[in-house]
């Protein structure tokens, strides 16, 4: 029998009272709990949440600010090794130090830039699968083979930049060859990490989605969508236009702050080099982006025609102004070229410069035409609707593929015409050779005309299919051909003036910078571009975008995104450039304040002084 | 030749100016505001940048500019001139402002897409019924009872009810209008008029019957062929 008070247990009254109160407070908590359980039930977990926002700053205006400033960075991350790798290329080829140098220069702005890069990458994936958990839990199920490849390529791509980095004064000379075999790898990593994020941003708006097979299958068949190479190709080009006109900038800057001659030197051949690289790439860039909108069109209509001539055509007035600017303002470098380092050339090349901008100036008011004019009411009565009767034929494609061609050809020729001037062509087959490239040029600018004015006349798929290709064969036939016969030609020519370095005036620094603002322009439009074209669609016709942002902004608030967009990477990338060479800097003062050779020391990015400019 | 370094740029400013404003319309339609302004900034884009090619043309261009402007070495009408440039450009930007943002009882110019995206329903469809010769023919016979009052017996939008509406009908042998769409395209804009016209294109902002209520589908079909073959195009296909 028990007695009042013992504790079966053999516990205190006290102890008693405490594991009543305990027992309670569980039983109060389980009461507690089981409305929530319900309701758990009634809403299936967690999972169910599709998105998230922040009140304000909203959700969608985020992910594009943080998305489009690491697509720039990894722009400008893939495209410095290329361009590094290219000069360094030059550099082993000619023997000129200050190509190495350069290339050097560029490579170490990779260590700051890469790691900003993944910066905003994981910033990015954070901001996605917080505000998106459903698209992404989507995308994850079926790319998540591919993100094991991406990770690995990551882990081989900073071993390399590494090696590569700090193995360049160690593998120069006997070990070079070895040195430009991690440059080739670096550039083929970096071009495979490109390629892979570009299969889940292409699988949204052309997703192709098989419910059989393994998770590679799916994973490989939902790669393979039919805008990822285009994507591919097109951005591996626009990413050595971008890190082209970035050098080019950031030698403009650095020109227009020279304090000696021997900077002014020096960057004024910087700024040569970037432009001439940025150009290099512009010139194909255009046939890339024409076959990207043609596999877009043909995988949907809906989607062609939103962006040829639904609302986002606008943009496309748009992107012609920003690349007709930057045309003009690389060939406007390349003429300053020509009239202040090449003394005694204007006269030679002035009528041959007019000529260029006229024609240059016509081809963008054809580009700029749009085929709706913006007009008042009693302009359109006037006009018989929106369409003018005459120059709405500007409006369309062929007048547009048309002078995009020209246009590349007279950039062509500026080059050309650069390359040649202040020489004398002395080989006894330059005049034939001369009248053969001015025929070429001729019944090629002809051919392309006529191809573009028949194009109104025959089946929008004979156009597509053949003219326009043919259209940009013959370009690319007037390069092959051009190029190297110039190449000969100079070979034997005589050098009448020598081109004289830092005598360019400073319009000559305002026009590199111009050029790398428009390329950073032109990448935030088309991001736009891209990324509206899916209209309500997060996967498009996959998955239907049920946010509150499930609208596309329109353009004039898109535009001052753009704008700030391309402010923010403007600073971005200065921040990068002044962290790279704090430490040069550093270094030139101690040794100018030592009094070592401050003749021959230039700080920074210089890629060196004249000293370092010498021959092997 | 100081005279000269202005004189050309302010020719060829006037004289593009002329032709686009005056000289053309006697041709074909008026030019819009916006394509003269765009046409004119291009000029003057190239008269800068060709001023601006080396050091002697740059200052031959800029000089009297800036020396007119700092008032440097200046007297008499030259100071005077100075002083009513500096006083009426404030007005004259003033004056521009104003008459921009002023209450005006003038519609604004409007961007309206012509071509806005059909529905994804529509998206691939192709035409279900053969192209042969007699149903072509039906086709242009539908076209002249139903749609030639506006789109015109010739196919160019001048239809005898054309001139009542605005913006006018479409005019099919411009090749620049059907021949770059795609025949289910046409179907769908047919098939639900202007009414069915998406926010992009302006709802209503066409008088296209909606025409699904009063013919079958298969007749909206051959309406198609009938217009391409008439207007002498093709409808754009990817094979």
């Amino acid at each position: 029998m028990m007695n009042q008070g013992d504790d079966p247990t053999g516990g205190t009254a006290g102890e008693q009272g405490r594991g009543a109160w305990l027992a309670g407070l569980l039983v109060f908590l389980a009461l507690g709990v089981m409305p929530l359980v319900g309701l758990a039930q009634d809403v299936p977990a967690a999972s169910a949440t599709a998105y998230r926002d922040i009140p304000g700053l909203g959700s969608r205006n985020m992910v594009w600010v943080v998305a489009q400033l690491h697509l720039l960075l990894a722009g400008f991350v893939l495209g410095v090794p290329i361009f590094a790798w290219l000069c360094e290329i030059v550099g082993w080829k000619t023997g000129e130090k200050r190509y190495d140098k350069l290339a050097k220069e560029f490579t170490k702005l990779l260590t700051s830039s890469y790691a900003t890069t993944a910066l905003f990458g994981g910033i990015l994936l954070f901001l996605l699968i917080g505000f998106y958990p459903k698209l992404m839990n989507y995308l994850a199920d079926v790319f998540f083979p591919s993100f094991i490849v991406y990770c690995l390529l990551f882990l081989v791509e900073t071993a390399t930049l590494y090696l590569y980095w700090y193995g360049w004064d160690a593998m120069q000379d006997s070990k070079k060859g070895l040195h430009l075999f991690l440059g080739f790898l670096l550039n083929v990593f970096a071009f495979f990490i490109m390629i892979v994020p570009n299969s889940w941003a292409t699988f949204q708006a052309s997703p192709v989605v098989i419910s059989e097979g393994t998770d590679l299958q799916r994973a490989w068949a939902a790669t393979w969508n039919p805008t990822w190479w285009p994507v591919n190709i097109h951005r591996l080009i626009a990413n050595v236009v971008l890190g082209g006109y970035i050098c080019g900038a950031y030698a403009g800057i650095r020109y227009l702050s020279a304090k000696n001659e021997e900077e002014r030197e020096h960057y004024d051949w910087m700024g040569y080099v970037g432009n001439f690289i940025g150009v290099f790439g512009l010139l194909p860039l255009p046939f890339a982006g024409y076959w990207l909108m043609r596999e877009i069109y043909q995988y949907n209509q809906q989607m062609g025609i939103t962006l040829m001539g639904g609302f986002l055509s606008w943009l496309f007035i748009l992107q012609a102004m920003l690349i007709g600017v930057l045309f003009l303002g690389s060939n406007y470098y390349f003429w300053l070229g020509i009239t202040h380092r090449i003394p005694g050339s204007e006269v030679k090349y002035r009528k041959p410069m007019m000529a260029m901008l006229i024609i240059l100036l016509l081809c963008l008011g054809v580009w700029m035409t749009p085929h709706s004019l913006v007009a008042s009411l009693e302009e359109a009565r006037k006009m018989g609707g929106t369409h003018h009767p005459l120059l709405g034929v500007f409006g369309v494609m062929s007048a547009k593929m048309t002078v995009a061609n020209l246009m590349i050809l007279v950039t062509f020729m500026s080059f050309i015409m650069y390359w040649r001037a202040g020489k004398e062509e002395t080989a006894t087959w330059a005049k034939v050779a001369r009248s053969l490239m001015g025929g070429v040029l001729g019944v090629a600018a002809i051919v392309v005309i006529v191809l573009g004015v028949w194009g109104y006349f025959v089946p929008a798929i004979v156009r597509i299919n053949y003219f326009s290709v043919a259209q940009v064969l013959i370009v690319l036939f007037v390069m092959l051909t051009i190029t190297p016969l110039t190449a000969l030609l100079l070979r034997s020519a005589k050098t009448t003036t020598e081109m004289v370095w830092g005598k360019m005036p400073p319009r000559a620094g305002y026009a590199l910078v111009l050029n790398a603002v428009m390329v950073i322009l032109l990448m935030t439009l088309m991001g736009y571009a891209r990324s509206s074209s899916r209209v309500h669609w997060h996967i498009y016709g996959v998955m239907r975008d049920s946010s509150q942002y499930a609208y596309s902004p329109a353009l004039g608030y898109a535009a001052a995104f753009m704008s700030l967009n391309t402010f923010l990477f403007c600073m971005l990338v200065a921040f990068i450039f002044w962290v790279a060479t704090m430490g040069d800097k550093a270094k030139a003062n101690d040794a100018g304040g030592k009094g070592h050779g401050a003749q021959g020391t230039l700080p920074a990015m210089a890629g060196g002084a004249p000293a370092l400019d010498e021959r092997k | 030749m100081k005279g000269g370094v202005f004189l050309k740029p302010a020719i060829l400013i006037v004289g593009v100016y002329v032709f686009l404003k005056i000289v053309l319309p006697l041709f074909t339609a008026p030019l819009p505001a916006s394509l003269i302004f765009l046409y004119l900034a291009l000029t003057t884009t190239g008269i800068v940048i060709f001023a601006t090619l080396s050091g002697p043309s740059t200052d031959a261009f800029f000089g009297p500019i800036v020396r007119f402007l700092t008032g440097e070495g200046q007297g008499g009408a030259a100071q005077g001139a100075r002083i009513a440039v500096l006083l009426l450009f404030p007005v004259l930007v003033g004056w521009q402002t104003y008459t921009s943002t002023a209450p005006s009882d003038q519609p604004p110019a409007e961007n309206r897409t012509i071509h806005p995206a059909p529905p994804g329903e529509y998206t691939g469809l192709s035409n279900p019924v053969p192209n042969t010769p007699e149903n072509v023919m039906t086709g242009k016979g539908l076209y002249a009872a139903f749609c030639s009052p506006c789109h015109g017996g010739n196919f160019d939008g001048k239809g005898p009810a054309s001139r009542g509406f605005n913006p006018p009908p479409a005019n099919f042998s411009d090749p620049t209008t059907i021949a770059m769409l795609q025949e289910s395209y046409l179907f769908w804009r047919i098939k639900k008029g202007g009414v069915g016209l998406p926010i992009e294109g302006m709802p209503w902002k066409s008088a296209m019957p909606r025409w699904e209520v009063e013919l079958p589908d298969e007749w909206i079909w051959k309406i198609i062929m009938g217009e391409y073959d008439g207007a002498h195009q093709k409808p754009r296909t990817w094979e």
